[in-house]
């Protein structure tokens, strides 16, 4: 199984997926980044998913999830470069993200996230 | 009595009286037609059919079935393209068969032969109304692919504000590529807000409402806030009526108010310039 990077920069962590995302990756990396977030502290995640061609449902909602989880520690999570039939395939699945903030690429993601800090 | 010796006999006597056959024919053809093609361009077509149909019949060219089978489909696919009815294209064939009918009833030893011959007539009657049907069912095919390719546009209005102007009844087919449009353009352009602006649609029901949701939702998983402008008043009616909400998503009533919302959002101001 490969596993995700995750990189600290500030108080954000950037996690950027490269490799085609399996069940087992995408849970690993949930108990990756709870961990980080509790080591460093950091306010904000920005997960970087310009790589990523194909979602399942279980990935959609898991993606969710690691929304919910970083906001139990006061962190924001934004989504960032979520390609159209990606962005179609999750919507025809019914998961619309809400809890995820969204931004075009990771520079409007960081503005984001250092806007509303 | 075999097919085969039958339909040499026809070829035969239709060989002999091919003038007045062909005259007859093309003269049926023509009116039917309603003047709608010359005679002198009909009655070339016709013989060279007709020599086909001699061919085919005397049985000594292989190739003469198949060539006349051709010959057909390309009259029909023209017919079939140029607006001529079903009925007007299966003329061409069952008028032959009249005006051979016409003349064999004068001598009457041929009936036997008239009806082979007339079977055959049949068959490549049937063959052209096929031809007809393809063609027409593919003129529908490409006109329908024209007008979801013209029925799409995206415009950019301002920087980071683009627009899809939709005009026209919202199926599955169209939102998905007006959905796919748009997110394109929103990642190529890097433009984070999106107006989609409805005053072209003339009903939107539960269903049209379902699918401008799916496509707000799938603009914001990309990072791009989406506005719904062009709302008229009665669209307003049924939507509330139909208990059809469309959530935090901004909507607004025209494509001014909506550009106005969009550049706000990004920070920007127009002001009027001073006195010149």
């Amino acid at each position: 199984m490969e596993r995700v990077p995750i990189l600290k920069i500030g108080t954000t962590l950037f996690v950027s997926i490269q490799i085609d995302l399996q069940d087992e990756s995408v849970v690993q990396l949930q108990e990756d980044l709870a961990d980080e977030l509790v080591a460093t502290g950091a306010r904000g995640v920005i997960i970087d998913i310009t790589a990523v061609e194909i979602v399942d449902s279980f990935i959609g909602r898991m993606l969710a999830m690691i929304g919910s989880i970083s906001r139990l520690f006061d962190a924001e999570t934004v989504l960032v470069g979520m390609r159209p039939a990606v962005a179609i395939t999750l919507t025809e699945l019914g998961l619309s993200l809400r809890g995820v903030r969204t931004a075009l690429n990771a520079e409007k993601g960081l503005e984001l996230l250092n806007g509303s800090a | 009595m075999d097919v085969d010796s039958s339909h040499r006999r026809m070829a035969v006597y239709l060989r002999d009286h091919q003038d007045k056959v062909v005259g007859r024919w093309s003269e049926l053809v023509v009116t039917g037609l309603r003047g709608r093609s010359s005679p002198a361009e009909m009655r070339r077509e016709l013989e060279d059919l007709y020599s086909l149909v001699i061919r085919t019949m005397s049985g000594a060219d292989e190739q003469a079935a198949s060539e006349l089978r051709a010959a057909l489909a390309e009259l029909s696919r023209s017919r079939a393209r140029n607006g001529f009815t079903p009925t007007e294209t299966a003329l061409a064939v069952f008028a032959l068969k009249d005006a051979v009918y016409e003349l064999v009833s004068d001598t009457a030893e041929l009936l036997p032969e008239y009806l082979t011959f007339s079977r055959m007539m049949d068959d490549l009657g049937l063959h052209t109304f096929e031809t007809y049907a393809v063609a027409r069912e593919q003129i529908i095919a490409d006109q329908a692919e024209a007008m979801l390719e013209l029925s799409t546009p995206v415009i950019r209005l301002w920087e980071g504000v683009i627009a899809v102007p939709l005009v026209g009844t919202l199926d599955s087919a169209r939102t998905q590529l007006v959905m796919e449009k748009l997110l394109e353009t929103l990642v190529a352009t890097g433009a984070d807000h999106a107006v989609l602006d409805i005053t072209g649609v003339p009903t939107v029901d539960t269903e049209v409402a379902q699918h401008l949701l799916k496509t707000v939702s799938a603009a914001r998983l990309l990072g791009a806030e989406c506005i719904v402008s062009g709302i008229r008043p009665q669209v307003a009616q049924t939507i509330v009526s139909l208990g059809i909400e469309f959530g935090d998503n901004a909507t607004k009533a025209t494509l001014a108010d909506a550009l106005a919302y969009a550049l706000t959002r990004t920070g920007q101001r127009i002001e009027k310039a001073g006195p010149a």
